[in-house]
């Protein structure tokens, strides 16, 4: 804790660390100072004059932004001199801002209205006709109406600093300055609309949201992004039951305001015209629409029959599904089916590291860690494609703390710019590569390890005990690929484990078993595409389907049955650090049903018990004593990222037209 | 892009005149004697010089955009920069302006088609104490009156 200064605000005393800003030690005591190029975590700017403030002793008012609150300071913040300066630096910025709130898309949540509103003149002495310039459109995303710009350098600033792209920048001077793309006249970067949202005023506005609605005319849902497993909370706007929009920019959920390109605009497939809105099932070969209740007592009667004449199932869960989904997906193939060939596409071994880290709960990191944590290893992954917070949070640590950052990876990775050490290594040599850092690492005072698939099997018990050997705190992230791919881990969707990691008594086959097990009579896939890149050897198998689209699995089932998607129930979701959240719904698409529902129906045609979901019970139950799976287990089965990047979503991803539109697209690991 | 082995050691020596880690300050004087070199401040110096001081294209650009005196076309090879500024217009800058446009037949921002002269109108020169003033190229000439201009366009066109 850094010494604390005593000062004086509008005769109120303040007490607040050294170093505070003005600007935030008013905000303590309840006073406001307006500003628009202030942002909390951003370099300082300067540059929008705001929040003049009249200083003691100081010959001139003095931005409250920029001045670092010291002893004995006495600040006014209400003198008729600082009224009069905020409404002079309002009728400026007013000069050749267009009036156009009513059609702009800012309207209603603008930071400009909302200051000229409160400090504003009123009135403009300008009588000149304002300077208009076309609005540009710089990608498939982003759109930038100059007129409307307020140059705070807020949108350069986010580029630069926060996600560390650098795509923006102020061109020109005077009036003829505005915002610039890097490429000339359009956009190369992640397109992850953070400029968009940080922007105080209606100059960047983005494609899916642009004239659509006004935002006091939607609903704002806030819930878990369904794309990567880095957990962020995405608030929806929805409007007729249609998302319109998606933004953090209430701060709410562990990524603040941060958003990548998945969060914000790769909500499309939901409305996508290919949406499964009716079952299907095979009649004499050909997929045809049937009735809920038809496509239910079918399944439930294949079922039964296969089960009472004890027939070999296999059960493919999602990373996409919910907690108590796949709970009681596992209780259904255990109890119900009486098998224990269950598995789910695993993108990361995280049942290695908890059986290395024998019970250590102190030894998984949370997300908050990022931040926190004084230096970083990051083992085998290309953070700013594959996890765009896990990235961005590492980056403002090294911004704000100066926490060391050190890398190994196959190849040039965005942590590069900024890591202490950084070592290049082939496939499969990465821990070996890790390990050569033994000196650097030792010197830390603790350390956050993040590893991908390329560290599996005993290479993570490997792993721990290196970690062990430096001698300091070490906690550890094992990074996996989707929205509930740790959760379905937690809940048992694996062949050998229960929920909670316990031991199941007859372990199953695993995905790839399943896959190739000739004999196999029923296969039931809930949310996976397994046969993308594989095929199913026993011809003659029953197949069951819950999907949103017609995927190549679904495209070979005997039933296919309309899911919803993640964003049109509810339930929790475990992210990659093991934090669980809710879901909320935002929509709902008629015909498809959550997979819960689905799973009940089923159960209840098939004449079977299996009682609520107890995923609460589990999780009390692992937060008491952490699991620790028997040595091995992961072995069972194969654990591989799918590799996505910025611009894919596995199966999901061609679902999202705003994906495959952006210039960048698909893009690449490691460039 | 390369440069001359003079202008290379140059941008040696300046880099190393500041802290480490602060190199990208030298970008307007790298931009600067690069142009005086090349002509003009190209697309290809731009990444150039951003790849060496690890800056990006356009943070470069913004830089350029910003300064008068860094130009994206080449001037000629006199660049005859005439203030107008308070001073300068008290005592005949504007009419010099028009006169050296008269003589030459070009307009501000415009190079004579044999490549030797260009005209800019530019503000204040600092040097009001003997207004009007111009400079030419690095040069700078006090209290030019017309003819003293006249002579002076005259006599740099004989060097050729």
């Amino acid at each position: 804790m850094s010494k604390l200064v005593r000062l004086e605000i509008d005769g109120k005393p303040v007490e607040v660390p050294a170093g505070t800003l003005v600007i935030n030690a008013a905000k303590t005591v309840g006073i406001e100072i307006p500003a628009f190029c202030y942002y909390d975590g951003l370099t300082l700017q300067g540059a929008c004059r705001m929040c003049l403030v009249e200083v003691e002793k100081s010959p001139k008012l003095v931005t409250a932004c920029t001045l670092a609150a010291a002893e004995g300071m006495v600040v006014r913040t209400q003198t008729p001199q600082v009224v009069q300066a905020r409404k002079a630096m309002l009728e400026f910025l007013l000069t050749n801002h267009p009036l156009d709130c009513p059609v702009c898309d800012k309207g209603g949540e603008c930071e400009l209205q909302d200051l000229t509103f409160r400090y504003g003149l009123g009135e403009s002495r300008f009588l000149e006709t304002k300077v208009h310039v076309p609005e540009k459109q710089w990608s498939a995303v982003v759109y930038y109406d100059a007129p409307r710009c307020i140059l705070c350098y807020r949108c350069v600033r986010i580029c630069k600093e926060g996600m560390g792209v650098s795509a923006l920048a102020v061109v020109s001077r005077a009036v003829d300055s505005e915002i610039a793309p890097n490429m000339g006249d359009h956009l190369y970067c992640d397109e992850c609309g953070m400029c968009i949202d940080i922007c105080p005023v209606g100059a960047l506005t983005s494609q899916d949201y642009r004239y659509q609605t006004r935002p006091w005319e939607m609903k704002h849902v806030g819930t878990i992004c369904t794309h990567c497993a880095d957990g962020c909370t995405t608030t929806l706007g929805v409007y007729n039951n249609r998302v319109i929009r998606g933004n953090n920019h209430d701060r709410t959920g562990l990524n603040g305001e941060f958003l990548c390109v998945k969060g914000r605009y790769a909500h499309d497939f939901i409305a996508h015209s290919e949406r499964l809105k009716c079952p299907l099932m095979r009649v004499d070969g050909k997929l045809v629409e049937v009735s809920w209740s038809q496509a239910l007592a079918e399944v439930a009667a294949r079922f039964g029959g296969i089960r009472s004449r004890g027939g070999k199932f296999g059960v493919i869960g999602s990373t996409r599904t919910t907690n108590e989904e796949n709970w009681y997906l596992q209780k259904f193939a255990r109890e119900g089916l009486g098998t224990g060939n269950i598995d789910h596409h695993r993108s990361g071994d995280v049942i290695s590291l908890l059986s290395a880290l024998k019970g250590r709960a102190d030894a998984l990191a949370a997300t908050s860690d990022l931040y926190e944590r004084k230096a970083a290893l990051v083992i085998g992954s290309d953070l700013a494609q594959q996890h765009p917070l896990v990235a961005f949070q590492l980056r403002a640590n090294w911004r704000h703390h100066e926490s060391h950052i050190y890398t190994v990876t196959r190849g040039p990775v965005r942590e590069d710019a900024y890591s202490r050490l950084r070592v290049r290594a082939e496939a499969g040599r990465e821990l070996a590569a890790a390990k050569s850092l033994r000196q650097a690492l030792q010197a830390e005072p603790e350390l956050l390890i993040l590893f991908g698939d390329c560290v599996r099997g005993a290479a993570v018990h490997e792993l721990v005990e290196f970690g062990d050997s430096l001698g300091i705190p070490v906690r550890y992230i094992c990074l996996v690929d989707y929205v509930n791919s740790r959760g379905a881990m937690d809940m048992g969707l694996t062949p050998g484990l229960l929920p909670g990691y316990q031991p199941a008594a007859a372990p199953g086959l695993d995905l790839a078993g399943m896959l190739a097990a000739a004999d196999l009579d029923a296969l039931w896939v809930v949310g996976a595409n397994p046969l993308k890149n594989a095929a199913l050897a026993a011809e003659r198998a029953f197949v069951v389907v819950q999907d949103l689209f017609l995927t190549e699995t679904a495209a070979r089932a005997d039933i296919v049955l309309p899911a919803a998607c993640a964003y049109e129930k509810t339930g929790t979701v475990t992210n990659v650090c093991g934090e669980v959240q809710r879901l909320s719904r935002a929509v709902t698409t008629m015909g498809a049903k959550p997979d819960l529902e689905i799973f009940r129906s089923l159960a209840a045609r098939m004449g079977l018990d299996l009682g609520e979901p107890e995923t609460d019970r589990v999780y009390a139950e692992m937060r008491r004593q952490l699991p620790v799976p028997a040595a091995g287990e992961a072995a069972r089965g194969v654990v591989a990222s799918a590799g996505d990047t910025l611009f894919t979503s596995g199966t999901l991803g061609r679902y999202c037209g705003v994906l495959r539109n952006v210039r960048e697209a698909p893009g690449g690991l490691y460039q | 892009m390369t440069f001359s082995p003079e202008l290379e050691a140059r941008f040696e020596k300046l880099l190393k005149s500041y802290p480490e880690g602060r190199e990208s300050s030298a970008l307007v004087p790298m931009l600067l004697y690069a142009q005086d070199e090349i002509g003009a401040v190209t697309p290809e110096l731009v990444e150039e010089v951003a790849r060496r001081l690890r800056l990006t294209p356009a943070a470069v650009e913004s830089v350029v955009s910003y300064y008068s005196m860094l130009r994206k076309h080449p001037v000629g090879k006199y660049h005859i920069q005439i203030c107008t500024n308070i001073s300068c217009q008290l005592t005949g800058g504007e009419e010099l302006f028009e006169h050296a446009c008269r003589k030459l037949g070009i307009g501000n921002r415009e190079v004579t088609p044999d490549g030797l002269f260009s005209i800019e109108e530019v503000e204040c020169l600092g040097a009001c104490s003997w207004a009007p003033a111009i400079e030419v190229n690095y040069d700078y000439h006090h209290k030019v009156t017309p003819e003293a201009l006249d002579r002076l366009i005259d006599s740099l066109r004989k060097l050729h």
